[in-house]
This record gives structure tokens, sequence and C-alpha cells, in this order.
């Protein structure tokens, strides 16, 4: 076996057996975090293998491994990365050794419990971006459930449980749709594997599939939908988020949610580009909902952590409107818009975090004045509400700005609205950042805040340093996702010149 | 002369005693436990029967291995010996051995004396194993009844208490009539057919069914319905699963109901019993519904946890309703593959529950686990698992088990069935969630004492873990196991061939 075909397997599970070791390790808290921090560090430095190896100019997927796992029925262990998923892969391993940083000193209760559990997390999700078979993609889909809700619901705050068991049976019911879906496709292929439903979708070898496919789309979309969020079916997300733990609402708005906009990237778009087309409408008017209803609601939030959690709202908007553009830059601007929420929102949760741990409150009006006591804080604190704005020269503009141009191009009117969302981003964040980093120091308490620590310097400047190069040099990005972007619209263009023939 | 010689030649031969061995190992070892009974005393009885059952069913287990080399028919063609039957004869002894591994603390605990109760296990298996070889209704007949009463007494142990009695009696009363209704049945389908054999049987079905045929189905599945606990005759469960001591429900959700799964199968399928379809759409959606439904508001949890068995009961059952073509084959393997991972995640999460039961089972109730996941991460990690086999969470067999079985019944287009399945098993999450809520994310109760798990707990819970994850991870080789299985059961003169069993007289010609 070549590195080349071995190396998904091993970044995705070399967090798993790290896992697995930590079951054995002594329970010396110093100890568990140093290895758990080697072992992220590990996968996160592997998986750079990928994108700089990639082949841009060979289509379809790479690093593909595809073995039988279960002859009846007929499952591979069938993983490949293409430009979409490769970077979702490094995004996820770049994020999770910052949350063992973000989390050294937060967490001494059960703390080897708590990066097993982030361990297994970090596999599940790198697994749901590599899988190429539909069986082991919900596979690893499902297993993400778990460890995120016993993250949430043993080292959360207040409202952990209801906030867990939310999490759980909304994203747990309407998966189950697309377990529905998948079974049919395998029934009727006889594969589960992601290319040869494909081929067999695209030459029209399955049977009864113009009668069943809006049914599938659907069963696909809600399970997806439901991950983003997108509006209505939005409501886990506040809860969860407010009452995660500071890691886990990291890594829940760094990737989880983005699994929801790589699924309908992938499965929409690659499985039912007819119905993608034919359903686009309503799905970019919720996509405008979840941008403008989410900024909307967060501008009013008094919990910092809370409006942080309804920008993520907005934002993936965003995505979800740049995928159903069917544009190039639609998809282009949509996967780094991904890659941008992943690394700013992730950001801002560690700051809500760190503030959270020195005072107990997310209250945007307990703090105030705390650029005077907290400079550092503070200058990290703003570089990471501009890049979230969405500042030129930063990362969040760029994936917005290419969104929107495509947007345009295919519907200027949502366009227009979807522009909008940046307006109001710039409102709540930057209004949030007047009212808790300048004035004058309200409460005594604040005077007295000690300002980062080196522990967590370590886990915000990576964020800093990659949201600015991916502002300067977005093309380092966008060289891999272009080809990706180009291979998912191809189809798009015949079902275009079918309508025109028409 | 003449006859006589024709006597002996129809005498069982060597290898039809060989094609029986299991059974024969369990009851001698179940005799030689019920002899020793008095003669050991009362402080040893508990380690010295329970080793010497637990031997036993070793020894089956290496008898089943040695049978599995002589398939064929035997005792004139009222037994065979197919992969089928082996495969079942595996699962049932294997439970059996874990239940009596998890008995060693209960009884203890409990202190109940052990005596004839490691013997009613092992008589017990005897039944589940002979009904799953078994090819003749009126020997299943007898087998479903040495299974039964064995667990009609077994649900009766702890004596001190009502409930238990009340268990045992009513399970006793129901389950007798229940098996009235088979017995009416195998008779209706003699009258319909002019045999009890199911080999002969499905010969004289083929050419047609009379409608004394769909009578007498329909009464055999409502005796082998109540036995599996499926809806609408599950009533029984939870009244009896509350007061029968924990591991003996470990035993009765899992082995007499997969030995009567392989009954059902084998009547079904084999025996190509007309008009199933309706029976098996209604009682499984009825039981998926009313299981799943009723377990949300349940606070105890072996309360809880029968009612999630009638719910998995209904699972089941949906392979069950592929018809009788080529979709038979994966629809059995799925129901057999079941029936195996059901046995892992159930008896597993049996022996927790007897384990943290205590005294008098005194902490049954949901509350009671608050904080385990605390107070004995270890314990509360296995359970964990069991729990989300039982919802169908993947790496767990649950989820591969569920998986399978929805796939068969979407390739035999019962989407509808499917539907119901899907649904029901996203409203199961919930109740099984709450368990794990409860040991997680609450504060744990002081009051309630948590014993350390003694080696013998920790050996069952250790194999149920593996073979739960095992099914889930790298189910390949059970599944191609079963399927080879289900052909064998579809083609039964393919492997009556394959021996060299000398043809014997035709058994329908002794029944008068």
């Amino acid at each position: 076996m070549t590195l080349d075909s071995a190396i998904l397997t091993l970044v995705t599970f070399i967090p798993l057996a790290g896992g697995l070791l930590l079951l054995l390790v002594p329970r010396r808290d110093r100890d568990i975090r140093l290895f758990s921090l080697v072992i992220t560090l590990l996968a996160f430095v592997l998986s750079l293998h990928l994108p700089v190896h990639f082949h841009r100019a060979q289509p379809g997927f790479q690093y593909e491994i595809d073995k039988q796992w279960i002859s009846s029925p007929n499952i591979h262990y069938h993983m490949g990365v293409d430009g979409f998923s490769v970077w979702l892969v490094v995004l996820t391993t770049f994020l999770t050794p910052l949350c063992v940083l973000i989390s050294w000193k937060s967490i001494h209760e059960r703390v080897k419990e708590f990066f097993i559990i982030l361990l297994i997390l970090e596999t599940a999700l790198i697994g749901v971006f590599t899988a190429l078979d539909l069986f082991l993609f919900y596979f690893f889909w499902e297993a993400t459930l778990i460890p995120m809700a016993l993250l949430i619901g043993i080292y959360g705050h207040g409202r952990r449980v209801y906030a867990a068991v939310k999490f759980f049976l909304y994203t747990m019911i309407a998966s189950v749709f697309m377990l529905a879906s998948i079974l049919w496709l395998y029934v009727k292929v006889g594969s589960f594997d992601f290319v040869t439903i494909q081929n067999a979708i695209r030459n029209g070898q399955v049977g009864n599939f113009l009668g069943a496919a809006p049914w599938l789309f659907l069963g696909f979309f809600v399970a997806f939908a439901v991950k983003v969020p997108l509006f209505p079916v939005h409501t886990w997300l506040p809860d969860a988020h407010v009452e995660a733990p500071t890691a886990g609402s990291v890594l829940l708005a760094g990737v989880l949610l983005k699994m929801g906009t790589y699924g309908m990237l992938r499965f929409n778009l690659g499985l039912f580009p007819e119905q993608s087309r034919h359903n686009a409408p309503w799905i970019m008017v919720l996509a405008l909902i979840g941008i403008i209803y989410g900024a909307l609601v967060a501008m009013v939030q008094p919990n910092m952590k809370k409006l942080v959690a309804y920008s993520s709202i907005s934002h993936l908007g965003f995505v979800v409107l740049g995928i159903f553009s069917f544009t190039t830059a639609g998809l282009n601007g949509a996967e780094f818009v991904m890659l941008a929420h992943g690394v700013s929102t992730g950001a801002l949760f560690m700051l809500a975090g760190i503030i959270y741990e020195r005072r107990h409150t997310y209250e945007i009006r307990e703090l105030g004045g705390l650029a005077t006591t907290m400079p550092i804080y503070a200058a990290f604190f703003l570089f990471m509400v501009l890049s979230s704005v969405g500042l030129p020269l930063l990362n969040g503009f760029i994936g917005e700005f290419l969104v929107l141009s495509g947007t345009f191009q295919a519907r200027a009117v949502y366009g227009i609205l979807g522009a909008t969302g940046v307006i109001w981003s710039a409102c709540y964040l930057l209004w949030m950042y007047q009212r808790v980093f300048f004035g004058k120091v309200t409460h005594d308490v604040n005077n007295t805040l000690p300002d980062l620590s080196g522990h967590e310097r370590a886990a915000l400047w990576p964020t800093a340093v990659v949201a600015l190069v991916m502002g300067v040099a977005p093309l380092i990005w966008l060289n891999l996702i272009d080809p990706a972007a180009q291979g998912a619209l191809a189809p798009f263009a015949q079902v275009l010149s079918k309508v025109v023939d028409r | 002369m003449n006859a006589v010689a024709e006597t002996a030649q129809n005498l069982p031969q060597g290898v039809d005693y060989i094609r029986f061995l299991p059974e024969t190992v369990l009851s001698i070892s179940g005799l030689i436990v019920m002899v020793l009974d008095p003669l050991v005393d009362e402080e040893h009885s508990q380690k010295t029967l329970g080793v010497i059952a637990l031997i036993g069913t070793l020894a089956a287990l290496a008898a089943t291995i040695f049978m599995s080399h002589y398939p064929g028919l035997a005792f004139w063609n009222m037994i065979r010996v197919d992969s089928f039957s082996v495969f079942f004869h595996f699962l049932v002894i294997t439970i059996a051995a874990l239940v009596i591994l998890t008995s060693y603390e209960y009884m203890t605990v409990q202190r109940i004396r052990a005596g004839e109760y490691y013997g009613l296990i092992l008589f017990g298996v005897v039944g589940m194993a002979l009904m799953s070889s078994a090819v003749e209704l009126v020997l299943i007949f007898i087998a479903l009844e040495i299974s039964s009463i064995s667990t009609y007494i077994l649900a009766g142990f702890r004596r001190r208490e009502a409930s238990s009695s009340e268990s045992s009696l009513k399970y006793f009363l129901l389950g007798s009539f229940a098996t009235a209704f088979f017995l009416y049945g195998i008779a209706l389908m003699f009258g319909a057919t002019g045999s009890t054999n199911i080999i002969l049987i499905s010969q004289a079905l083929h050419s047609g069914a009379p409608i004394l045929a769909y009578v007498a189905m329909a009464l055999m599945f409502v005796g082998l319905g109540f036995k599996v606990a499926s809806a609408p005759f599950h009533i029984w469960t939870p009244d009896v699963y509350e007061g029968a001591p924990a591991p003996i429900v470990g035993l009765m959700s899992t082995g007499p109901k997969a030995a009567v799964f392989a009954v059902l199968l084998r009547i079904f399928f084999q025996a190509n019993a007309p008009g199933r379809f309706w029976l098996i759409w209604v009682s499984a959606a009825l039981s998926m519904t009313i299981g799943n439904i009723a377990a949300l508001v349940q606070t105890n949890i072996k309360r809880l946890l029968a009612y999630s068995s009638i719910a998995h009961a209904g699972y089941l059952l949906v392979a069950f309703a592929v018809p009788q073509d080529a979709l038979a084959n994966i629809g059995i393997s799925a129901a057999m593959f079941y029936t195996a991972a059901y046995a892992a995640m159930n008896v597993g999460a049996f022996a927790v529950v007897s384990h943290f039961a205590a005294a008098g089972e005194r902490y049954v109730a949901l509350e009671d686990y608050a904080g385990l996941g605390r107070r004995s991460p270890l314990l509360a990690a296995t359970f964990t698992i069991f729990l989300l086999s039982l919802i169908g969470i993947p790496i767990t067999g649950g989820f591969f088990a569920k998986f399978y079985v929805f796939s068969a019944a979407l390739r035999a287009n019962l989407v509808g069935l499917t539907i119901i399945g899907v649904i029901n098993s996203a409203i199961g999450a919930y109740y099984y969630l709450r368990v794990i809520v409860v040991m997680y994310m609450r504060e744990p109760r002081e009051e309630v004492p948590v014993a350390p798990v003694p080696a013998s707990l920790g050996m069952a819970l250790a194999i149920t873990v593996i073979a739960t994850i095992y099914l889930g991870v790298l189910p390949g080789r059970v599944v191609d196991y079963s399927l080879r299985s289900a052909s064998q059961l579809l083609s039964p003169e393919a492997a009556a061939n394959s021996t060299s069993v000398p043809s014997r007289m035709n058994p329908s010609a002794g029944v008068p």
C-alpha cells in the first residue's frame, strides 16, 4: 500500500487510535492533554499531505482506497477526496488541536473522558468528508452524534441536558430520512458506492428514478438542512451552542454544520441535479430568510455566545445560497465561506469561551470596557470580528463576495437581498464589540481580569494567521476548489441545455 | 423375522445421535446439576452447580461444532441438521452460557438457592435448541413446551417476591393458552395436508393451499406470536419481565425468542405456508408502534426494556414479510442476523440491570441510574453501548441488523412497512437516550450502592460488548453464514440428498 492510498485511512483513524490509547493512559491530566495535542497535531500534519500533493488537473476523486468491507449487502470501504472535501478535512484537523489547547485549563473534571470523546469525534468528522460509500458516509454521519451530544451533555453549562437531547433528536430523526433514501438507491443500483450510483443515475439505469427522485432529494435534503441548520429547523443550534463547552462549540460551528452544506454539495447536487434545479427557488428563499432572520435575531441577543450562534445561521445561509445558485462563482464562494466561517467563527467561540472562564457569563451587559483591561484579547477579538464581518483582505470577504456575485448571475434580486446580510453582520458584530470592549469599565470585577494565557494565545494565533492568509492569497484554496466546482456543475450545463432545447 | 430386520433397520443409527448431540449433552449436564443439588451444601452450591452448568453449555457448543460436520435428517426425519439449525444452536447455547455467567453474582446477592435454577436453564436450552432443528410440527410443539415450562418456573424464582410469583403465574396461564392455539394450528395443518412434517407439508402446499391451511397458519402464528411477544399478543410481556429475575429476563427475551423465530422461519419459508403476508405486516407494524410508544413513558428499566423487546420483535418480523422468491434468501438472513445482534445487546443490557438491581431488585427504576456515569464509568459505558445498539447507532450490531432488515424489506418493495419501521426507530431513540441522559447528566444518588463488577459478570459483559461491536463493524462473516443457511433452508432437498442417510419410512404413514 502506497502512502497515497493509505493517507486517508491514516488521517481518519489516527485520532480514534489515539483515543483508544488514552484509555490506557493513567489519569494524569497534564499527560492526557499533551498526548491529545500530539495526536491531533499529528493528524493535522498528515492531512497537509492531501492538499500539497493534490493533482489539480485530475478530475474526480483522489487518494482513493476501495476495499470490500461487507460482501452482502455490497458495502465497500471506499474513501477519497476532491477539491471540496480535501479542505474540509484539513479544516477539521486544523481546528481540533486548537480545541485541545482551548480546553487545556477550562476542562478540569473528567479530563480523560473529555479528550477521548473529542478524538473520537474528530475521526467521525473526517470520516464524513472522506467516505465515498453511502453506507460508510451514513456510518460516520451518525457516529458524530454521540460524542457531540456527550460533549454538550456532560461538559456543558446550565441547561446542557436539554440542549444535548434536543440536538441528538433533531439530527437523528432527520437523518433517518436520508437512510431511507440511501436504502432505496441501494436497492435499485445494487451498490452503495457514490460514483457507481452517480453514473447509474446519469446514464438513466435506475428504474423508476424519475418518480422517486423528488422524494429522495427531500430525504437527503431534510437531513442536511437540519444540520446546516436552515430556517425553520434551526432551533436546536442556539441551545446547543450556548450550553456546549468551548471546544464543543468550535467543532459544532466549525465543522459539524459544514457536514450539512457538504452533504448538499456532494449528494443533492451530485445525485439529483434536476431536482436541485427544480427546488432551488424555495431553498434559496429559505437561505435568504436564514441570512436576514439570523442576523436580525443576532442583533438583539444579550448573550454573546448566542449572538455568534445566530451569526452562524446567517453565514451558513450564504453557503446554501451559493450552492443553489449553480454558478462557478457561487460554488467556489460557498466552499470558501465554509472554510472561512470555520476559522473565524471557531475563533469567536474560543474568544467567547475565554471570557466565560473569567466571568462565568456570556451576558454582554456584564462586560464593557474590556479593551483597557485585556488589550491583547481585545485585539484578537477585533481581528476576528472584522474577518467575520467580511472586511476585504480577510477571509470572510472573499467567500461572501463570490457567493453574492454568483447569486447575482443567477437571480439578481436574491443577490441584493443576500448582500444586506453583509451589512447586518457588520451591525451586530461591531455593535457587540463596542458594548463589550469600549466605554468605561462598568463592573469592578472586570478591572482585574487577566489577559490571555499562553495556551489561549497559542490557540488563537493560528486562526488569525490563517484568516489573513485566506484573505490575501485565496487562490491557494480556490485553485483546488475550482476544478471540483466546475465538475459539480457539469451536469447542470446539460440540464440547462435541455431546458433551452424545449 | 423379516419384520424384526426391518425394525432394526429403522432404529436410529449412530449418526442420528450425533445430530442430537448438543441436546444430549445439555440434558445430561442438567441432570447432573439436579442430582448434585441435594448433595452439595448450600454455601458451595452456587459455585459448584453454576460451574457445572457452564461447562455443560461449553461442551454443548463443542458438540454443536462436531454436529455441524454431519448435516442431514435424523430420527425418522424429525430433526434436520443444517447451517440454519447450527446457527441457532450456537446462538441459544451461547445465550445460556452468558446468562449463567450473569447469574452467579445475582443469585448470591438475591440469596436464592441455586439448585434447580441452573438445571432449568439447561433444560430450557434443550427445548430451544431442539426447536431450531426440528422439522416435525409435533416435535416442535414438544420442544416449545420443554423450553416454556422451564421459563415459567424460572420466572417465579424470586420466591419471596409477590411480583415474581405473579410473573410466573401470568406467564404460565397465558402461555398455556397460547400453546393451545399452536397445537390447534398443528391439528388443522395435519387436516389440510395430511402430514405434520414440514418438508411434506411444503410439498402438499405446493400445488395449492386449502382454506384450512390458512386457518392453521393463523392459529400457529397466534401461538408463536405470543412467545416472541409481538403485538397484539404482547400484553403479558411487561408484567412478566418486571417480576422475573433479571438474568432470566435476559434469557427469556432472547433465547426462546430466537428459537421461536427459527420455528417461524421454518414454517413460513420452508413449509411454504400460505397467507403470511398480512399476518406479518399487521403484527410487525403493531409491535413496532405499540412497543415504542408504550416505552416512552416507562420509569422502570425492566418494563422499558420489555416494551423495547416488543418493538424489536416488530423490526424482526419486517424481515419475515419478504415474498417467497429470490428475496426470501435475504429476508431470512436478515432475520437471523437480527436475532443474533439482538441477543448480544439484550443479554448484555440485562446483565447490567441484574448487577445494578442489588438485593431484592430494589434499584430498577430509571432514576436509580442517575450519575452512574460518574460512579461506575466502565459499567455505564458498557450499558451505553448496548443502549446505542438498541437505538441502532452505527458501529453497533443493532445498527447493521436494522439496516439489513430494512434494506431487505425495501428490496421486496415493502415501502410502507419500511417507513413505519424507520419512523419507529426515530421514536425509539428517545427512550433509550433517556437512560443514557440519566446515567451521564444527572447528579448521582448517594443511597444507591454500586457494587464492583465480579469477574464472571465482567466476562459476560466483555463478550456481549465485543459481540455487539463485532456485529456492527465486521458483520460480513455472520451475514455470509446466514445467507448460506437461508439458501439451505429454501432448498431442503439439496441438503437432504447430500447426506448418506438411508431412506426411512414415511413418518406420515406412522401417524394414525
